[in-house]
């Protein structure tokens, strides 16, 4: 075992990963955080807590990871690159392990210049690629960034992410192949709609034999009505909404929306696991929290493996 | 070259609030090319600034010089027998030129008209964009010609990030992708192997003041000596 951690034994096992994803407040209130926690509990193997996500200041991730652990969640910590240098960074990494945080997920981060704070200096000392190799570098080799040895070193499991979808495809599968060999464990993708694409980015990954060396857990959305499928496909950035599931939502009556939406990500997840070399699921319900037991349950992924 | 806008006018006005006697400075370099600070923009700035304090009760009264290059104590020399005659200077050089200007003249306020914004080309007459960040550690070798540092909104050495959108960046639809363009020239070239290689964390030597001394320098210094 690298981490020990949950989600990392889940895998290991070749059981079928489910994890879920917790944006933390934009202020101190913990009743919140507990909040949306409450409904994830037993329904998911992990659960991302985001960092400043879409470059709003909220509760920093590493508390929100501690408070998550609290109510009996495993954490995968997010971090981007956009707020803190490699000083900070690492210093962050040591006390998150110190604390019992064992799966992290290494991200670049969206541009502040969508954020809350546009006015802010990006820091972006290292990327996405090379955070991935400072945390194994950190874990594997026991040493900083600089060489230097660590007094008991952090021991992570590895995340990172990708995109499918995005321009230049082509290049798409290289760059996941970057992330593995700087050393990531297990990749989350961004929300997967159109599945064409990802069944052909999936099997450029095993001709590489890419999926023998790390986990792709597929990341689903469920549309709660049309209106977010529109603005998904039209505002977000790297986002891949086809026309069809459009007009899939457009189909149904609008209080059937979403429910219709639960249906497709449930099809979505059922096909993720007869895809060969796809291990898992991770389920962003934004701000839908409390429906993850009802997917879960309908996906068919319960109850979740103790291992 | 170095980029420089001009100031909104009245910034300008609050800054030199209160002297009565300005030097308005332009640099016949980079801010000339730019049309930001040169000869003819220095005359531009002067005669607002006249026509203004026409109408005040205490006007203010402004004199124009413009150097070759601010950014040299050889040129800012020129200056040594009129500046006395000033109570500020207001320059219109990058903020490299302003800085030697006031540190060439240390008795005398020197003011900014300008905002230095970029090291950059010309496009087109009018029209100029940013390519450099000076960040001391040059990866154009590995990038195709193309800067990770300015050019990908995020700096990324090992990109794209998952924000592409389509062909641009995620920041705005007119800015290409920084990596979508270089994956393109570098496959055009036959050269994706410098990319798939993972590219190690930068030397950010441009984070404390910087000093170049060429060989050449200190030979002829010894010679001398
Ligand atoms: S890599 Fe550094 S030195 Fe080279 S063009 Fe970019 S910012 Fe300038
Ligand atoms: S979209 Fe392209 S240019 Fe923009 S931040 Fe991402 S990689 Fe850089």
């Amino acid at each position: 075992m690298k981490s020990g951690s949950n989600l990392e034994k889940i895998l290991t096992a070749g059981h079928f990963a489910f994890t879920g994803e917790l944006g933390p407040p934009r202020g101190s209130n913990i009743e919140a955080i507990r909040k949306k926690a409450a409904p994830l509990k037993g329904m998911v193997d992990a659960v991302n807590i985001t960092d400043n996500q879409t470059a709003v200041v909220r509760m920093s991730s590493w508390a929100a990871s501690l408070f998550a652990i609290s109510e009996g969640l495993e954490p995968n910590y997010q971090m981007v690159c956009r707020d803190r240098n490699r000083l900070a960074m690492q210093g962050d990494i040591l006390g998150a392990y110190a604390h019992g945080i064992r799966n992290m997920l290494c991200l670049s981060g969206d541009h502040q210049q969508f954020g809350d704070h546009p006015q802010s200096k990006g820091v972006f000392d290292i990327d996405s690629t090379q955070l991935i190799n400072m945390v194994k570098t950190m874990r594997d080799e026991g040493t900083f960034l600089n060489g230097q040895e660590i007094d008991e070193p952090p021991k992570m499991f590895i995340g990172a992410a990708a995109n499918p979808f995005a321009e230049p495809f082509e290049w798409r599968v290289y760059r996941l192949a970057k992330k593995v060999q700087a050393g990531a464990d297990f990749v989350q993708t961004q929300c997967v709609f159109n599945m064409e694409k990802m069944r052909e980015w999936v099997k450029r990954a095993n001709d590489m034999g890419l999926t023998d060396k790390v986990y792709i857990l597929a990341g689903v959305t469920p549309m709660k009505s049309l209106g977010m499928a529109r603005y998904m496909k039209a505002k977000v950035p790297g986002m891949d909404v086809p026309d069809y599931i459009i007009d899939r939502l457009k189909g149904v009556d609008k209080k059937n929306q979403a429910d219709e939406g639960i249906k497709i990500a449930c099809e979505q997840i059922d096909e993720f696991k007869e895809m060969k070399g796809v291990a898992g699921v991770h389920l962003m319900a934004i701000e839908w929290e409390q429906k993850v037991p009802e997917i879960a349950e309908r996906a068919g992924v319960l109850p979740r493996p103790q291992v | 070259m170095i980029v420089a806008e001009r100031k909104p006018f009245d910034e300008i006005k609050e800054l030199i609030q209160g002297y009565k006697k300005v030097l308005v400075v332009g640099c016949g370099t980079c801010v000339a090319v730019c049309l930001t600070g040169g000869e003819k923009e220095v005359g531009v700035l002067s005669a607002e600034l006249k026509l203004v304090n026409k109408t005040a009760s205490d006007p203010a009264s402004f004199g124009e010089a413009t150097v070759q290059r601010q950014c040299d104590f050889e040129f800012l020399d020129e200056l040594k027998d009129i500046v006395g005659e000033y109570d500020a200077l207001l320059s219109m050089a990058c903020g490299a030129g302003i800085q030697f200007l006031a540190e060439r003249y240390p008795e005398i306020p020197v003011l900014p008209a300008v905002d230095t914004v970029f090291i950059g080309v010309n496009k087109d007459v009018g029209w100029y964009e940013e390519r450099c960040k000076a960040c001391g550690s040059c990866a154009l070798g590995m990038t195709g010609g193309i800067c990770p540092v300015t050019m990908c909104a995020k700096s990324l050495f090992n990109g794209p990030c998952g924000g592409t959108n389509q062909e641009s960046c995620e920041i705005n639809k007119d800015q290409p992708c920084a990596w979508r363009m270089i994956y393109e020239r570098l496959a055009k070239q036959g050269r994706l192997d410098n990319i798939i290689k993972i590219c190690p964390p930068n030397d950010w030597r441009n984070q404390k003041p910087q000093t170049l001394i060429q060989p050449g320098y200190e030979e002829r210094k010894t010679a001398v000596e």
